[in-house]
């Protein structure tokens, strides 16, 4: 236990360090394109991919930096790949909504609102034809759940009995607008089980101990042939849709409030009821120098060369 | 099946069948995909005995969900598989545009070839049997438009088997638009003629006096132009099928339009926009003072196909147009 919550706290304080370090980039006009943090949310990401082993696979979002450093992809290559170098994760060619490791079992995120949903289900299926005993994760967000890529995606996998879990992470906000407002009919634990999801539950994404246990519970079930499931994990994002995105859409009093349940701060709270309040600072530390270091590397890295513009057009 | 029935060469849509069974049977990681493919064999065959032979995990029916089941196989293909996905007609392409254009195409480019991407896309067209509007239309140049698509468009039943073992084989994306109106129809020279790669084009008829470019269904509808009793009779016409529009073999036709001195390419796509355009522009950069007169382009009329028969064969390239188009170049 003690070690879960270690290791996620780790997790986390590496997520922040990459993310905050990434935003000031941005700002600072040395990132190019655009980018999407996850500051806020990191509980859902660590707490997940904590759960998972290094044979499993995930898919994520234009939001998806978090999930793809939990998943165990390398933090230097990410950054690299977020300064557009040649050392970047893949090449400088995918940048920060496109990266993606297979080795680590991390299937890309994805720039389509919704794409990577039927891509997870795909994958468990595969690893279910192949009886490789993987298991898929799609993590999305709960924008996503009006697409019709959900909708098939979860009629799919409940039909191919696929080894996969839908994590929705819901950070109250579908790019600029408030979820709820786009709501009627059921809610979404009730539309899951309308699709026959196995189960689906609702957890609090800021706190890493509750998802790190539902998601150990979902990952077993489902990795045991109990069928694909959905979790709705509840949380916040810190800055807004995109980087330079003011949020003047957002409630101050809201939004203060979440402050105060910010995942590394829940987290402290339970280190300190085991003694242990000197680990999350021990954490945070490391992470701020091995993200500083990543930034070294990226900006002492070379461009891409010219020649790789043309290379790895349809395979 | 008779005996006589028995040594004679595959349809179109039973080579289709054949290779997609010497696929299955080679390699365990091949799985066929789509609406209607398992039990029913497809909707016009093409899958025919395979559920039966090798059952529902391998050639798995799947509800009407072309988009989720077009993910599906993207991030089947991710993780290990050769998914052969079916698109049962063309048009529909536009309800899964995103996991084609967006996910198989872009995404083995943005890993940097990180990522596997070994899916076949089979799909079939062919107007003039009044489907309408929705069942009839060729987008082949929507998608040769989309850099890290293959697009592969047997014309017989020898490429039909051929082009989509190579289309299995391959370990990037790759389309493979069939033409139902050939499907029935049979190769004579099936077992004798030598398999070729995509990427390489097929001299189907040798002639001196102009280079027609097909493929697909237009190849054979240039043929019967150019039969004894059709309009082109005595012309000595050479026909080209391309066979594959990615990859492109320009040099065989080059080398044809080298020697003929004129071009005309025939599709069944609409003219304006298609790929008779970039074609002809390939070859003018190439051939500019080697070219009698202006290459041209025959194809669809820029309308949604129709419905009644006669204005459907009024917007669809035949015989007689083709007939019109050669001898116009011939003139021009």
């Amino acid at each position: 236990m003690s070690d879960e919550l270690l290791a996620d706290v780790t997790t986390m304080a590496r997520i922040r360090a990459f993310e905050e370090r990434v935003a000031r980039a941005f700002r600072d006009g040395r990132i190019p394109g655009f980018v999407h943090v996850s500051i806020g949310q990191e509980a859902v990401a660590a707490g997940v991919c904590g759960a998972l082993e290094r044979r499993d696979m995930i898919t994520t979002t234009h939001r998806g930096h978090g999930h793809c450093l939990a998943k165990g992809a390398d933090a230097g290559a990410m950054m690299a790949e977020l300064f557009g170098r040649a050392t970047g994760t893949c090449g400088g060619k995918g940048g920060s909504m496109h990266i993606a490791d297979p080795s680590v079992g991390v299937l890309g995120a994805n720039g389509i609102v919704g794409a990577g949903i039927p891509i997870a289900v795909g994958a468990a299926l595969a690893a279910r034809l192949r009886d490789s005993g993987a298991i898929a994760v799609a993590f999305a967000g709960e924008g996503t759940v009006h697409s019709g890529a959900f909708h098939e995606a979860l009629t799919l996998a409940t039909l191919w009995e696929a080894p996969v879990i839908f994590v929705i992470e819901n950070n109250r906000f579908a790019e600029f607008t408030d979820s709820e407002a786009m709501w009627r009919g059921a809610p979404l634990l009730e539309r899951a089980l309308g699709y026959g999801l196995a189960a689906a539950e609702r957890i609090d994404g800021n706190d890493a101990v509750a998802v790190r246990a539902a998601a150990t519970e979902a990952v077993a079930a489902t990795r045991a042939g109990g069928g694909p499931r959905l979790l709705e994990a509840m949380t916040y994002r810190h800055h807004g849709h995109y980087e330079g995105d003011p949020a003047a859409y957002r409630d101050e009093a809201e939004t203060a409030a979440w402050l105060e349940r910010d995942p590394l701060e829940v987290a402290r709270r339970a280190l300190r009821e085991r003694g242990e309040e000197g680990a999350l600072d021990a954490a945070r530390a490391a992470a701020e120098d091995e993200m500083d270091a990543a930034v070294a590397a990226a900006l002492a890295a070379p461009p891409p060369p010219l020649e790789s513009a043309l290379e790895h057009v349809g395979g | 099946m008779a005996d006589g029935e028995a040594t004679r060469p595959p349809r179109y849509v039973e080579a289709v069948a054949r290779a997609l069974g010497d696929e299955l049977a080679a390699d365990d990681d091949v799985v066929v995909l789509g609406v209607d493919v398992g039990a029913a064999g497809g909707a016009y065959g093409a899958t025919r005995g395979l559920h039966e032979r090798f059952g529902p995990a391998r050639v798995i029916d799947t509800p009407i969900a072309e988009a989720g089941v077009l993910g599906a196989a993207v991030g089947a293909a991710m993780a290990g598989l050769r998914p052969v996905v079916e698109i049962m007609y063309m048009d529909f392409l536009t309800v899964c545009l995103d996991p084609i254009v967006n996910q198989a195409a872009k995404l083995p480019y943005m890993t940097a070839g990180g990522v596997r991407m070994p899916i076949v896309f089979r799909t079939q067209t062919g107007g003039g049997r009044s489907s309408g509007a929705q069942h009839s239309q060729s987008l082949e140049a929507v998608l040769a438009h989309v850099p890290g698509l293959k697009v592969f468009l047997p014309g017989d039943a020898r490429d039909a088997y051929d082009l989509t073992r190579a289309a299995v084989r391959d370990d990037g994306p790759v389309i493979v638009v069939e033409n139902r109106r050939l499907y029935n129809r049979r190769a004579e020279d099936f077992d004798s003629r030598a398999p070729l790669p995509p990427g390489r084009a097929r001299i189907v008829r040798a002639g001196t006096a102009a280079t027609v470019v097909a493929w697909g269904r237009m190849v054979d509808e240039v043929l019967r132009a150019c039969a004894d009793d059709g309009p082109l009779a005595g012309v000595d016409v050479e026909l080209v099928d391309l066979r594959t529009l990615v990859p492109l073999d320009l040099e065989t036709v080059v080398q044809s339009v080298l020697k003929t001195g004129r071009a005309l390419v025939v599709h069944e796509a609409v003219t304006a926009f298609g790929p008779g355009a970039e074609i002809a522009a390939r070859i003018d950069e190439r051939l500019r003072y080697d070219v009698e007169g202006p290459i041209r382009r025959l194809g669809a009329a820029a309308s949604p196909v129709p419905y009644a028969p006669q204005l459907e064969a009024a917007v669809l390239p035949d015989a007689q147009g083709i007939a019109t188009a050669v001898r116009a170049l011939l003139e021009g």
